[in-house]
């Protein structure tokens, strides 16, 4: 069996699984945030009119909650969200709630991995479609509807149907100006937005052996545009040494059996990777950055569970470092731990000098809810994860899609740029 | 089942299409039924009426896990989606929530099946009959679980140990 397989097959209670196998799997943690918490609190509502009992969760320490999509509170109606969602957990006793304004908190996958709040070997089901991001850590990550992750929180169990696996095998180092961002930018341009769909997009070979954790949470967290239902890498010295950093030492490493099977291998040599960018309307609308059509900018947009953990804003400081932005551009690093480490080695202080706008963690400007939203016409270079129409604001804005070097070299020149021009 | 074709001849109609991110705070059905394909379609409000389907391309419902998407839509009175394929999380959001039925479907009903014809789903017999052109075409049939979850009428309802 594969990792998946093996993972899927441990929490069904069976000694193996294939492809198509449809099990219900025991879930070791479970996640829901501002937006999928109140529609779950909403599930909860229907299901006690229909007489059926809510009066408590299946095991409240195996649940956790972010604050992210809506703070700070974007307006009445998401105070409102906020103040139901610490209701629900006060009544439920889910202590590891993650509250903005209180220390530690940020975008739901990014405090996954800053807080260890996912170990390698786990089911974990989130209320977000980026769910798939942890995978990166070795877990079965998947993204769930508010009636699936209710049915979580009663029940302790899911259904799922196993996935084939489609495995992309990385060789060698990536080259300096090259990011995660790019090779899965690369990657889903190559497949199509629903290339992987249903299916697991596995990661592996000596490039992703090189890789940092935090560039393959990049790569897991976009398997989501390719329409896959998890992203993963076997976990490795790297991720225990992360996840120990962050007090976490108690768990098992899967991995696939030598004679694992994948339902199809794609290749690709790190050395003939470029900086990519995707072009308006679609996430797998993709071309080189030499190739990107020439257009007037009007803001660059550094955030998102994809583009601002710590790796993101150190490779973007890098290229602002000493110069000036010559667009409206947004740093919102993506929890507050990662915040403080850009503040404590001078990260901020290169963004703040550079001109740009540095703000809370949110989800804010990428799902076009608040905070930095686009205007009519407006066009963005994001290092975000989809830019499909109106995602970031207007429904007649643009959003390109990049790495944060490429975001941060197009800030300085107000034009879709290469990072080595300026390197 | 009964309905009308609201066609939508595109791929990849994305969840924030069906119902953009602003309105994720929202979560009375009411109130997200007004703004439901509101990013694709300023005039589906008064075309949509109780009991019609839409039909689209592949990959229906890609993008967010919001379960906002099919609540929105069924809520307007749309029954069914008629696509070549749909997104993993949309699919079985429509399905687990009891909200509506996906209907996967060939290029021939998609290329058969008109804006305003009258389509009669019978999902006992995967088939899909178009009244309007006397035209008969098979639907994908449903997996096994997906089956068992909508006769039961969503997951809550449905007892995976009487199996």
């Amino acid at each position: 069996m594969n990792i998946v397989e093996k993972i899927l097959a441990r929490g069904s209670g069976k000694s193996s699984v294939a492809p198509d196998d449809v099990v219900f799997a025991d879930v070791d943690k479970v996640m829901m945030h501002d937006v999928s918490g109140p529609g779950v609190i909403k599930v909860f509502d229907k299901l006690k009119k229909q007489g059926i009992s809510v009066d408590k969760l299946w095991d409240p320490t195996k649940v956790w909650v972010a604050e992210d999509h809506f703070v700070p509170s974007a307006d009445k109606m998401s105070a409102e969200n906020i103040v139901k969602l610490s209701n629900f957990t006060k009544q439920y006793g889910i202590e590891k709630h993650f509250k903005y304004g209180m220390g530690q908190y940020g975008i739901c996958h990014t405090i996954s991995h800053e807080e260890a709040m996912v170990m390698p070997g786990d089911v974990y089901v989130g209320g977000d479609s980026h769910t798939n991001t942890t995978g990166a850590l070795g877990a079965f990550a998947c993204g769930l509807g508010h009636t699936d992750i209710a049915y979580v929180l009663l029940h302790g169990n899911i259904w799922f149907k196993v996935p084939e696996t489609y495995y992309f095998k990385l060789n060698g180092k990536l080259p300096d100006h090259v990011m995660a961002k790019d090779v899965i930018l690369k990657i889903i341009g190559d497949i199509g937005n629903d290339g992987g769909a249903y299916r697991t997009m596995q990661f592996g070979g000596s490039g992703i052996d090189e890789m940092s954790v935090e560039s393959r949470l990049t790569l897991c967290n976009m398997t989501t545009e390719a329409g896959a239902k998890n992203g993963i890498v076997e976990p490795d010295q790297k991720v225990v040494d992360y996840l120990s950093k962050r007090g976490a030492t108690n768990f098992n490493l899967v991995t696939g059996d030598s004679d694992a099977e994948y339902s199809k291998i794609f290749e690709y040599e790190s050395s003939e990777m470029e900086p990519m960018i995707s072009k308006p309307f679609s996430p797998d609308n993709t071309c080189v950055v030499g190739e990107a059509p020439s257009v007037e900018l009007d803001k660059s947009y550094i955030g998102s569970c994809t583009g601002a953990k710590y790796e993101d804003l150190e490779a973007a400081a890098k290229i602002l470092k000493g110069r000036k932005v010559k667009i409206r551009t947004e740093v919102l690093p993506a929890a507050i731990s990662i915040y403080q480490r850009a503040m404590e080695n001078g990260l901020l202080k290169i963004f703040l000098d550079a001109g740009v706008t540095v703000g809370p963690p949110t989800c804010g400007a990428c799902c076009g809810a608040h905070m930095g939203v686009l205007a009519k016409d407006e066009i963005c270079i994001s290092t975000t994860n989809r830019n499909f129409p109106g995602r970031m604001g207007h429904i007649e804005s643009q959003t390109y899609l990049s790495s944060p070097m490429v975001a941060a070299a197009s800030a300085v020149t107000g034009k879709i740029t290469d990072p080595r021009d300026l390197l | 089942m009964r309905g009308n074709i609201i066609k939508y001849p595109r791929d990849n109609i994305d969840t924030d299409v069906i119902i953009p991110g602003q309105y994720l705070k929202v979560h009375d059905y009411a109130e997200l039924a007004t703004h439901a394909m509101e990013g694709l379609d300023p005039d589906f409000h008064s075309k949509v009426k109780e009991g019609d389907f839409i039909l689209s391309g592949k990959n229906f419902g890609c993008g967010s896990s919001r379960e906002h998407a099919p609540i929105a839509l069924s809520h307007c009175g749309v029954k069914a989606i008629l696509a070549l394929s749909f997104a993993r999380i949309f699919y079985r959001n429509s399905v687990d929530g009891a909200f509506l039925l996906p209907i996967e479907i060939d290029q021939d009903a998609y290329d058969g099946i008109s804006e305003g014809d009258e389509i009669d789903i019978d999902i006992s017999k995967n088939e899909i009959k178009n009244i309007t052109k006397n035209q008969t075409y098979k639907m994908k049939p449903f997996s096994e679980i997906i089956g068992k979850i909508i006769a039961a009428g969503g997951l809550f309802k449905y007892k995976p140990d009487q199996d």
